[in-house]
């Protein structure tokens, strides 16, 4: 029997989970897919917003700028990318300039700190690739970028390290109510539970309607992004958001903790929740924007376009609340843009909402004495004092064997995310840690190699090997 | 600290060729550096025939051809490091480089050679919509799974782009049981040698769609159709000619783009149109002492010309090291114009041109009996007939500087012309 269930392994969760994992409680997390950060966490914008955004009053505007507060001390603690950059919002013409005081006011409301609404060149010596047409810009210090899944991956990995228990590869199909509290069928397993926390993104009213009446539904939006090649990476210094009006939130254009521009993303409602696909349209859009923003744009250097699922509810807030008449029914569902601003209060949160119903539940939420909140930092060789490189490849020489040619990545990474806890054993799921084949050839050289790496140190023939989700299998059969 | 007269950067065709004729003309303290655990390059993978007509007058496969080099080169006594990756190269001719068994390494040279070849263009590159699952490769990955690793990528196959490794992998996955379904080429051309055409689509009822795209994937984990569409004159799809194929695999063959990450961190210039180092005659990049040859100037369609280009890169690195080679301060600037996309070298500088200098270039479409011509400023020096041309296929040009006075040639350019009555 676990004290808790946590239904999803995306950002939410993995927050929930690692914020629990601070308690003397036995943990479970679920996730449907064969790794960590495989829905909406690997395809969002990155950005962690300053909180003028969110309409006043609404959990987003109390978790937004809580969690942006927060993102020092986790980043820190896990090692993850996260540069404060700062954000912009343009205006190029009065009614724009009439919104972004708006949202500054808004932002006061919020508590946002470090706003300010800047000239035409103050906005230019800040940003000198936007066109000469701008008329001001609202900034916001504390606005940043996130490496989302690098996060939801340490996450994942500190919160195994201090005792949860991580189940991929468990698509959950029913949950039945016990004497005790739930029975949760995952995979092929079953699994008996005090409390669920159900943060489970997209299908989080499936999840919910297992066991509750239906109070929501998630209405899922997909937003495309181009990412474009490093060369251009400096294109942008902070987060350019383009001004939000009746028509949407706005494009916008960011470079990445990695160095990329980034550009996007589009919102289109859709029926089917794993419809990832980009648009002729939509890039189309999205570039447009580009285009209408900057000086100047070259979309040869785009190395990739991708798309993420938005779970959007009716009432455009966070739904975090106690299914209804329960105590071990936590819904956290609804969580999209600020979503991955606010997961680490969110997390928060959430456990104060254990704590309530924990004596009714007949648990107890002990702090551990050992909780360790650090993740043994990961390596990034070609970030180290050649001194240290040249240390490190005498102690262990995999890390003086280039894999990746594009991002400079060393066997001795590779192995190194395979080998931790939620480690990776897809080619996305190292690229997703370690960074091969996300540079500019795409993995066009890598991937055999990487390949190879993954099935030497998982034991599985090559052929076994993934590219990302269940059955996106690479190879088929031996040649003849 | 080690200190060579020549570094070559990259053991593939170009490499190999051009580390031998260094040799060859004096130079003794060689190294080559090599990424790959083998020397040779993409040539171990291209286990098909058709290499060595031109430089051996046989035909051999891409591992034959290689293999002459490397034994020469063993022979000859050429050091070499495999498994090594090069990091940086300065303006100065100072290497870093990195293998596991020797850790960083700091390489003086007198002079460097870069040939690192070329990578393939990706699907983001040509921004294809759709989803993004397995099963969607570059037609030299797949090649290096079906021929070095020895794993199928697929079942039912369709490619887009027509670039001779794409025909080359049709050809290829249909003889070890796939089914290829067709290959979609945007231009109305081809952008792969005819005789690839022939051998590798039409032997094999393999139809080409030209003046197609693919507008969509479909497929979340693995591929399962590929949806291609006729294109207006500017490459826009048109609506109602969609195809859609029920397939498992999608090979890109879209093109192939010089490798010029280190020829950057060295200050090198490059060309707008090869995306390769600018060279001159000597095949010395915009860096003194620094020469470039092979796929890493521009594309090329056989590796004969590539082995030819390197020979030439060697040697006069070779030159350079004896101070043999003169850098003078008059240059001339060359030029394709007229159908001519470019012309490699794009400098040349007189007083060291002897005899026989051959021009490489490549033309922008598919043109019936023409003429290229070499023009000093209004001054035809040269005219040759083409009966057919294809930007799949490199022309040639050579000019003897022996019968003219190199000091009286004025900008140089090749150009295409139309031959009267045709």
């Amino acid at each position: 029997m676990y004290d808790i269930t946590v239904i999803g392994a995306g950002i939410t969760g993995t927050f929930i989970a690692r914020e629990l994992s601070k308690y003397d409680l036995s943990i479970l997390l679920l996730d449907k897919e064969n790794d960590v950060a495989n829905g909406t966490t690997k395809a969002n914008s990155a950005i962690v917003h300053a909180g003028y955004d969110a309409t006043e009053g609404t959990l987003k505007a109390k978790f937004n700028v809580k969690g942006n507060e927060m993102y020092d001390g986790i980043c820190k603690d896990l090692d993850v990318p996260f540069k404060r950059i700062g954000s912009l919002v343009t205006a190029f013409n009065d009614e724009e300039m009439e919104t972004i005081q708006c949202l500054y006011q808004r932002g006061i409301t919020n508590g946002v700190p470090d706003m300010k609404i800047l000239d035409k060149e103050e906005v230019l010596q800040m940003e000198g690739n936007l066109k000469e047409s701008i008329k001001g810009a609202l900034f916001a210090k504390t606005a940043g970028i996130v490496g989302p899944w690098e996060l939801a991956i340490a996450l994942a990995e500190n919160a195994v390290e201090n005792g949860v228990e991580l189940q991929l590869n468990s698509a959950v199909t029913a949950i039945d109510k016990t004497g005790e509290g739930y029975r949760v069928s995952a995979g092929e397993k079953t699994y008996e539970t005090k409390l669920v926390i159900n943060a489970a993104g997209v299908y989080a009213d499936q999840i919910d309607q297992m066991v509750n009446e239906k109070t929501f539904e998630i209405l899922p939006n997909r937003g495309e992004y181009n990412l474009f090649d490093k060369s251009v990476g400096d294109m942008v210094n902070t987060v350019v958001f383009g001004c939000p009006s009746s028509a949407g939130k706005g494009t916008v254009i960011l470079p990445t903790v990695h160095g990329n521009l980034l550009l996007g993303p589009t919102a289109d409602p859709i029926d089917n929740k794993e419809d990832t696909r980009t648009t002729f349209a939509g890039l189309t859009s999205i570039n447009d924007h580009a285009k209408d923003t900057l000086k100047k744009i070259g979309f040869q250097d785009v190395i990739t376009s991708f798309s993420g699922i938005r779970a959007k509810v009716a009432t455009k807030d966070f739904i975090i609340e106690k299914a209804e008449g329960k105590e071990d029914f936590i819904n956290v569902a609804g969580i999209d843009s600020p979503g991955l601003t606010a997961a680490p209060a969110i997390a928060e949160y959430v456990v104060e909402m254990v704590r309530e119903s924990a004596s009714a539940l007949d648990m107890t939420l002990t702090e551990k004495e050992h909780f360790n909140p650090k993740r043994t930092p990961s390596i990034h060789f070609m970030d180290l004092s050649t001194e240290d490189q040249k240390k490190l490849i005498e102690k262990d020489p995999r890390f003086g064997r280039i894999i990746c040619r594009c991002e400079y990545i060393t066997e001795g990474e590779i192995v190194d995310v395979i080998r931790r806890k939620a480690g990776a054993t897809t080619l996305d799921g190292v690229k997703r840690r370690a960074r091969p084949g996300s540079g500019r050839c795409q993995g066009g050289f890598c991937a055999p190699r990487v390949m190879e790496i993954i099935a030497r140190e998982l034991d599985v023939d090559m052929k076994d090997v993934l590219k990302d989700g269940k059955g996106s299998y690479v190879l088929t059969e031996r040649t003849k | 600290m080690l200190n060579y007269e020549i570094v070559v950067i990259g053991g593939g065709p170009a490499g190999l060729a051009a580390a031998i004729e260094a040799k060859k003309n004096g130079a003794k303290e060689i190294l080559v550096l090599e990424r790959d655990l083998e020397l040779g390059g993409i040539l171990q993978q291209c286990i098909h025939n058709g290499f060595g007509l031109h430089v051996f007058k046989e035909e051999l496969t891409g591992p034959e051809y290689a293999e002459r080099f490397i034994q020469e080169l063993k022979d000859m006594g050429i050091e070499y490091k495999l498994d090594t990756m090069v990091l940086e190269v300065s303006d100065e001719k100072m290497i870093t480089a990195m293998n596991r068994e020797e850790g960083i390494l700091n390489i003086r040279a007198k002079a460097v050679i870069l040939s690192m070849g070329c990578r393939e263009r990706t699907r983001g590159a040509i921004r294809i919509p759709g989803t993004r699952p397995a099963g969607v490769m570059t037609a030299g990955t797949a090649q290096r799974f079906v021929n070095m690793e020895g794993y199928m990528t697929g079942k039912r196959v369709l490619i887009l782009g027509s670039g001779d490794i794409g025909l080359i992998m049709a050809r290829r996955l249909t003889l070890e049981g796939a089914e290829v379904l067709g290959v979609s080429e945007l231009m109305p051309f081809s952008g792969g040698l005819n005789r690839n055409i022939v051998q590798c689509l039409e032997d094999f009822d393999i139809p080409l769609y030209l003046q197609h795209t693919v507008v969509d994937i479909e497929g979340k984990d693995r591929v399962e159709a590929v949806t291609i569409a006729k294109v207006d004159e500017r490459y826009k799809p048109i609506k109602g000619t969609e195809k859609r194929f029920e397939c498992d695999t999608l090979l890109l063959s879209v093109g192939l783009i010089p490798e010029n990450e280190l020829s950057k961190s060295a200050g090198i210039e490059l060309d707008n149109i090869t995306a390769g180092p600018r060279v001159n005659e000597a095949m010395e990049t915009s860096v003194e002492g620094i020469f470039a040859c092979g796929n890493v100037v521009h594309v090329h369609d056989l590796v004969d010309w590539v082995t030819e280009e390197s020979r030439k890169a060697g040697k006069n690195a070779a030159r350079y090291v004896s101070g043999e080679l003169k850098n003078t301060a008059s240059k001339i600037s060359v030029q394709g114009v007229n159908g001519v996309r470019y012309v490699v070298p794009q400098e040349i500088r007189p007083e060291n041109l002897r005899g026989k200098t051959e021009f490489m270039m490549r033309v922008d479409a598919v043109y019936q009996n023409v003429k290229l011509v070499a023009k000093s400023g209004e001054e035809i020096l040269k005219s040759v007939k083409r009966r057919h041309v294809a930007p799949g296929e490199m022309e040639n040009l050579v000019l003897d500087f022996g019968e003219m006075d190199p000091k009286s040639i004025k900008n140089l350019t090749i150009e295409l012309v139309q031959e009267e009555g045709a």
